[in-house]
């Protein structure tokens, strides 16, 4: 039986400015298959599955959907097109129901309660048909984000989607969910559905996929049967060149404690405890990981840290207790200290995006006294010093005055780690080092951490990269309800026993995680928990987590 | 880089909205049966071709240029100032008090104190809005809007029952004394020899005005405290991080925004009415909006955006004054513009943009 492709895009180019976001990409995505379509960021990928969405405009090219041509000039045709996408960060209306979100947008005739039953009674028969269960009169903001991406997904189905499109869509979920994701993903490609999953995780494409496709700078540079390929393969294709995925590092050398931190407890405004009587410290020359589901109190932690929220307890650096409520808790004071601050959000805290390279060189250490001439700023040696900084951190372009939004995710890192680093600080926080940064810039920055480790300096990583945890850290913490559930070295740690404390669990699986230490709070569930249960656990943490807020 | 290039950025946009304005302005003109070029030409002349015309739209443009900086400094802190009209009268009642009761030998020695004076009641009313805003998060827009009315009503009974004179009847303080008053542009431009109308009321304010100017642009673009401003103007989140307060970032924004507002009160009490007047200020608190606008927060651009509104404010007087065009339609031409340059401000700019994106890819 030959059937015509899903879809197929001939010559698609889409520039924006003078920068070529997609150059002559043609691309056949199979029928009732799981497509992958991997990339660095800025690649393309997400421009491409723009233009297949109706958001942008291609210059040139053709979209055939079913083996007709289609214009798609807007998201209401690509719909019309049985094209669904799954964003990234999720589109529900918070307050509203299952039901009622799924309806959205799509509802038939005057009164809501029609549209309200249909749906209810075609939500049903999709939950049994793909195993996508939901409670359709649960309010969103109460369920776990995997319940809510299922609702995403679900909203598409009821659109009559017959082609997915799932961008990144495990960033958000534990590993336990996203395991349950790709199962649905299994059961929608056997009935027939065509999926396309955008990611960066070779590991998820090497686990689900059928096909994959790598971009590179705007061009498909390849398209490959799954199984005919290796990760290592495909991670070539994506840079280019030959790429460690290892950190080379010697053994660490730890040295006296520099950061102590003794009971240490956030309530936030709206009165939920954010950390719960944390006790950490982080050697000389050491790097600690702290591993964690997003939202387990690790940005808070270094926040504290940091200088930007107040908390109760006990913090010393180098044996000097550091203020954690009044006038010396701030930013400035902390830098005063000795702690450097890569933020885990470059773009709303590291970084002024409006402000050139130069004026980010200096941010939050603005207040030198080596940047004072006078009672103005020496804007002409700021400029001077952020050139040389961004030769030796090999930023590109290497042009001081441009504003940082119009840098790549990459070297907009490598502009703050450069600054933080420069200042030779005793201790670094560094949240998120590899978020959104592409194959070739992570490498460069994981070598700037472990070079700083190696001169003796503290760091502490924050990371939801559990295989970034695991290739940087000498040791490693894991955070769970804003709570250390489980500390030791990280070369005993293994990945199952890590998943297991991240979801808040001790078992068997952390026994044989030798000179690790597991909190009460990991050891209350005894034996293999398996994944359902940690699943209806997370939901439930999921739900007591979101109602407090 | 999706960018058009600056100079179409500060030239071309607000040049094509006043196009447009004038466009509307024309059709109107028209529907009440009056000969538009008549009415240009006679703005013209009107405002720039004398030196009284030039005297007065230079007289407007100076309280613009002030309001317009107020307005600019708030912004860059992502505050929408919108007392300016309220801390302007609260600056002349500080130059009042100032000129009133200090003996004060010569006009440069009164002009700095009194200087002081309108900035620093200028600056006292746009505190108390700034701390509720930084403390309470209670929104500025709203606290500033209603201390302009409170400014009035409090202006209003100082005036009628603390500083008007026995045996007054109009609500103003006595007439300032004698070394008080400022030179105007006619006595300052005699002695090089150049014949300046005597009548124009603009005055050496005028030049404290584009001090002003440079102040603020240096203020913003070469200190430290302007670095703070913008950064927590972008996002205050990043201002945060770096440790930069944002409660004193908002106080200290706000006093400079209102001390910048208050000044104005030199031009109109000293340098004009040598006597506090109750409607000195006449909305140009609120014109200094449109002029921030317009001209993009920058002082060069507020600068040239409030020379425009004093041409705009001394034309329309002409008009009024020598054709049927009646009073009321001039403040909506004067609105036209407002409506053009200020609010539909992403009307023009975002064809633009893409006309420029469009041109770019041709030749790329």
């Amino acid at each position: 039986m030959t059937t015509a492709p899903a879809i197929e895009l001939r010559g698609i180019s889409k520039a924006f400015g003078p920068v070529q976001a997609n150059k002559d990409i043609s691309i056949r995505v199979e029928r009732g298959t799981i497509h992958g379509i991997i990339g660095e960021n800025g690649a393309g990928k997400s421009t491409l599955m723009s233009i297949l969405y109706g958001f942008y405009k291609a210059d040139a090219g053709e979209i055939f959907i079913g083996g007709s041509k289609t214009e798609i000039p807007d998201s209401q045709a690509a719909i019309a097109a049985g094209i669904g996408m799954v964003f990234q960060h999720f589109k529900l209306v918070e307050n509203f129901t299952v039901l009622e979100n799924v309806v959205l947008g799509a509802e038939d005739g005057r009164l809501l309660k029609t549209s309200l039953s249909k749906a209810r009674s075609e939500l049903k028969a999709l939950a049994s048909d793909y195993g996508l269960n939901v409670d359709p009169d649960a309010v969103i903001e109460t369920i776990g984000v995997g319940q809510q991406q299922r609702v995403e997904i679900l909203k598409a189905l009821y659109r009559q989607a017959d082609i997915l499109i799932l961008d990144e869509p495990t960033g958000v979920l534990t590993p336990a969910e996203a395991d349950q994701l790709f199962r649905i993903l299994g059961r929608l490609k056997s009935e027939g559905k065509t999926i396309i999953l955008i990611t960066h995780k070779l590991r998820e494409i090497m686990e689900i996929t059928d096909t994959v496709s790598v971009m590179r700078r705007g061009e498909m540079t390849a398209t490959v049967k799954t199984a005919e390929t290796t990760p290592t393969e495909l991670a070539e294709l994506m840079v280019g060149r030959k790429v460690l995925l290892r950190v080379d590092k010697a053994p660490a050398q730890p040295g006296a404690p520099v950061l102590q931190i003794d009971g240490l407890s956030v309530t936030d405004s709206a009165g939920v405890q954010r950390l719960k009587d944390v006790s950490l410290n982080v050697r000389a020359g050491e790097i600690l990981g702290i591993a964690g589901v997003a939202g387990n109190g690790q940005s808070e932690l270094l926040e504290v840290l940091g200088g930007m929220r107040t908390a109760t307890g006990r913090i010393t650096m180098n044996g000097q207790p550091i203020d954690l409520t009044g006038k010396q808790s701030d930013g400035q004071s902390r830098r005063a200290r000795g702690i450097g601050h890569v933020p885990e959000d470059r773009q709303r805290e590291g970084l002024i995006m409006a402000y050139s390279a130069w004026e980010n060189s200096v941010f939050g250490y603005h207040r030198d006294p080596r940047w004072q001439k006078g009672a103005l700023m020496d804007n002409a040696g700021i400029e001077s010093a952020a050139q040389e900084q961004m030769d030796r951190f090999d930023v590109r372009p290497p042009n001081p005055r441009l504003a940082a939004r119009n840098f790549s995710g990459g070297n907009q890192q490598k502009i703050v780690v450069a600054r933080e680093i420069d200042r030779n600080p005793d201790l670094l926080l560094i949240g998120q080092p590899t978020r959104g940064v592409d194959i070739g810039a992570i490498e460069f920055i994981h070598k700037q951490i472990i070079a700083l480790r190696d001169e003796g300096k503290a760091i502490l990583l924050v990371s939801v990269e559990l295989d970034e945890i695991l290739s940087l850290s000498d040791r490693v913490a894991v955070m769970f309800d804003g709570q250390i559930m489980g500390e030791g070295p990280a070369e005993t740690a293994t990945q199952v026993g890590l998943g297991c404390l991240m979801a808040g669990l001790g078992g068997d699986d952390t026994r044989d995680m030798t000179g690790w230490r597991i909190t009460d709070a990991a050891t209350i569930e005894e034996g293999t928990p398996d994944v359902a249960r940690i699943e209806a656990q997370l939901a439930d943490r999921h739900a007591d987590a979101s109602k407090e807020v | 880089m999706d960018r058009m290039p600056p100079w179409a950025d500060a030239l071309l946009v607000p040049l094509i909205s006043l196009v447009l304005a004038a466009i509307l302005s024309a059709l109107v003109i028209i529907g009440i049966g009056e000969d538009p070029v008549a009415a240009v030409t006679l703005m013209v002349k009107g405002a720039l071709g004398s030196t009284y015309g030039w005297g007065y739209t230079l007289y407007y443009a100076t309280n613009f240029i002030f309001t317009g900086l107020a307005v600019a400094v708030a912004f860059h802190a992502r505050m929408f100032n919108i007392g300016g009209e309220g801390q302007a009268m609260l600056g002349g009642l500080g130059v009042a008090l100032v000129c009133l009761y200090l003996p004060l030998p010569h006009w440069t020695v009164a002009l700095v104190a009194a200087a002081l004076g309108a900035a620093a009641f200028g600056a006292a009313w746009a505190y108390v809005p700034a701390v509720l805003q930084a403390r309470r998060g209670s929104h500025i827009v709203i606290t500033t809007i209603m201390f302009n009315f409170i400014a009035a009503a409090l202006l209003n009974y100082v005036l009628v029952n603390l500083l008007r004179p026995k045996g007054a009847m109009d609500p103003a303080t006595a007439k300032f004394p004698e070394g008080t008053h400022l030179p105007t542009l006619h006595d300052m431009l005699a002695p090089v020899g150049i014949e300046f109308s005597k009548a124009a009321p603009a005055n050496v304010t005028l030049l404290i005005a584009l001090l002003a100017c440079l102040a603020v642009w240096l203020l913003i673009w070469r200190t430290r405290l302007g670095y703070e401003i913008r950064a927590f103007g972008h996002s205050e989140t990043a201002a945060r991080y770096a440790g930069i307060s944002p409660v004193r970032i908002t106080v200290v924004a706000m006093l400079i925004s209102g001390g910048l507002a208050g000044l104005m009160a030199l031009n109109t009490t000293m340098g004009e009415a040598e006597r506090l007047v109750l409607n000195s200020v006449e909305g140009a608190g609120f014109i200094g909006i449109a002029v921030a606008l317009m001209g993009r927060s920058h002082p060069l651009g507020v600068l040239m955006a409030a020379i425009l509104f004093g041409f705009l404010y001394q034309g329309g007087a002409e008009l009024a004054l020598w054709t049927n065009i009646p009073r009321e339609l001039i403040v909506v031409i004067q609105a036209l513009v407002i409506l053009f340059t200020g609010a539909l401000d992403n009307m023009v700019r975002m064809p633009l943009e893409r006309l420029f994106l469009a041109r770019r890819k041709k030749e790329g």
